[in-house]
């Protein structure tokens, strides 16, 4: 039951139920859709960039609770970054969660809650989904899939 | 519920601990408790019976078929066309040539797509379908309908999941070239009236393609009694290998088609400019065929003759009831697929969770079941859920095995607290 308790902390299970950011923009700058086919998850991630800042970003959609809690800790996470940050970030977040559990990753705060999905290896793609969906959006990619 | 008559009986003579005790995965631990496989929909386990039958065909007579003239190779043969003999016996085929060996019941919906399929579907023709077809009886007949300019058509399901025969007939016209039709369904579990609906399918001239790949391993299949044009079944879920698979044709069908796949062992004779195909069924069998899983497949055909499909399906009925008193006694859960004529699967859902989510937790429990649209992506969307969870049972599973679900999914509704 610890790895579970690992996985689904109350940070993750609280964003799940009550996902921040959970609406659409209304005139995004950047938009893309995600989708994993493995669990037919489907993410409408909508960001609106001001200069080189992000100053709002929302989704939309249907998932499990470690990719609606990931999506929604993105969200929150990346207002008020700039571009470059949040792609720095990303490759930060993509580091902690496809490290092997055994060894030490550094601290990303609450985004850290999600480093329970090193446990469950088949889940990384759940955790990963809102921040390929970001970086296609970013480059401007309409569709992305995390297969 | 009352037990039906002679149940008694049955029960007797199956034994489901003699039955577990065949397949040795079943004696394995998954995250230190013990393995309760509820994911047969997808592939069920191999009884020793079929791991034997494979070990000894590779270590005693190992050899390529239809070609030496030595001792292993006629061994190999032998074997390989027995296997074909039990296949035809097993279906009740009237003649071993109408069992063609392909990979998977993919592999013969494509064969039959694109060949009877190429021949006899043209521009404005009509290939129907149902709203309940996996994606391997359905994308074939997109792309076969793409390529030929034909349309494809689509015989809705009602909300218990069940076929709308008079809908599926009223598609049926002289524009219509074949039906594919499930013979059950494996995200619902619905069986189909396949009886019924050749019948009709007949009435208006129109060929059938049966996709047996669920129903085969839960009910006795007689392609002669259906009177069905084609059957197509896979062997690992017949309790065998992977990589072997099953079409039934009927012979003038068969006989009538083009070749799928140009090659070895499929032709009669071979000049630079021309070949001439070999007589059924090699003509759709070109290059090395998978000798050891039609071997194999052979011994699980042997495995569940002996066993036999009343008492096999006495006790999944048996159980299926259980399970399904038992999910619905459960808070919050809801199933997908409620058809009165239904083998096998329980789908569901679960409120405020997700089947993902399900699926992990559970799994912690030793408990393997499936999550996701279960490549039917169409039924998902009938019933509004983006995917469903879904225990599919086999011969060995048991109540307990059912008990130990409910209550890994009390520790899903923890965990969801």
């Amino acid at each position: 039951m610890s790895d579970l308790r690992d996985l689904y902390q109350e940070v993750i299970l609280d964003h799940n139920k009550r996902p921040r950011n959970f609406r659409a923009i209304d005139v995004p700058t950047h938009f893309a859709e995600g989708y994993n086919p493995l669990c037919g998850d489907r993410l409408k991630l909508y960001v609106k960039v001001d200069g080189d800042v992000i100053t709002d970003l929302a989704f939309l959609g249907s998932g499990c609770a470690i990719s609606k809690a990931s999506a929604s800790l993105m969200t929150d996470a990346l207002r008020g970054r700039t571009v470059a940050e949040a792609q720095a970030l990303f490759e930060r977040f993509h580091h902690v969660v496809t490290t092997p559990p055994d060894q030490p990753v550094e601290d990303l705060g609450k985004l850290s809650a999600l480093a329970g999905v090193r446990e469950f290896p088949v889940r990384v793609k759940c955790a990963s989904l809102a921040w390929h969906t970001l970086k296609a959006a970013l480059d401007r990619t309409t569709l992305t899939s995390t297969e | 519920m009352t037990p039906p008559r002679g149940e008694a009986a049955v029960r007797r003579a199956f034994d489901v601990e003699r039955v577990r005790a065949d397949f040795p995965i079943l004696r394995r631990q998954v995250h230190g408790h013990p393995l309760v496989y509820l994911d047969n929909a997808a592939t069920p386990q191999k009884p020793q019976a079929v791991l034997d039958a494979i070990v000894s065909y590779y270590t005693e007579i190992n050899a390529n078929v239809h070609r030496g003239v030595h001792d292993l190779s006629e061994r190999a043969t032998t074997a390989f066309e027995a296997a074909r003999e039990k296949v035809r016996g097993f279906f009740n085929a009237r003649e071993a040539r109408e069992i063609v060996f392909t990979r998977n019941a993919t592999e013969s919906i494509n064969l039959v797509a694109w060949t009877f399929g190429r021949t006899n579907v043209g521009r404005d023709d009509e290939v129907v379908v149902t709203a309940m077809e996996h994606h391997s009886n359905l994308v074939p007949w997109q792309m076969l309908c793409e390529a030929a300019g034909a349309r494809l058509r689509v015989a809705p399901i009602d909300d218990r999941g069940e076929l709308l025969v008079d809908e599926l007939e009223r598609l049926l016209g002289p524009r219509t070239k074949l039906l594919a039709v499930t013979h059950m369904s494996n995200a619902l579990g619905t069986v189909n009236a396949v009886e019924d609906i050749v019948r009709i399918a007949h009435a208006h001239g129109v060929p059938v393609l049966i996709d047996g790949s669920q129903a085969a391993y839960h009910m006795k299949v007689d392609v002669q009694a259906l009177d069905c044009d084609f059957y197509a079944a896979t062997g690992h879920k017949l309790y065998g290998p992977t990589g072997i698979g099953v079409l039934y044709g009927k012979a003038a069908l068969l006989e009538s088609m083009p070749p799928f796949m140009g090659g070895g062992d499929m032709i009669a004779s071979v000049t630079l400019e021309k070949s001439t195909w070999n007589v059924l069924p090699y003509k759709f069998e070109a290059g090395t065929p998978h000798i050891a899983g039609a071997i194999g497949l052979g011994a699980a055909i042997d495995y569940i003759t002996g066993i036999g499909f009343d008492a096999i399906g006495a006790h999944e009925a048996a159980l299926l009831a259980y399970g399904t008193e038992a999910l619905s006694s459960v808070p919050g859960v809801r199933l997908i697929g409620t058809a009165r004529r239904k083998a096998s699967v329980l789908s569901f859902v679960m409120e405020g969770v997700h089947p993902h989510d399900i699926g992990t937790i559970v799994d912690r429990e030793g408990v393997a079941i499936r999550t996701g649209h279960h490549c039917a992506q169409p039924v998902m969307a009938r019933f509004s859920v983006p995917a469903t969870a879904r225990a599919s049972l086999a011969m060995y599973n048991t109540r307990g095995e059912i008990d130990t679900l409910v209550r890994a999914l009390e520790r899903v509704r923890e965990v969801f607290a």
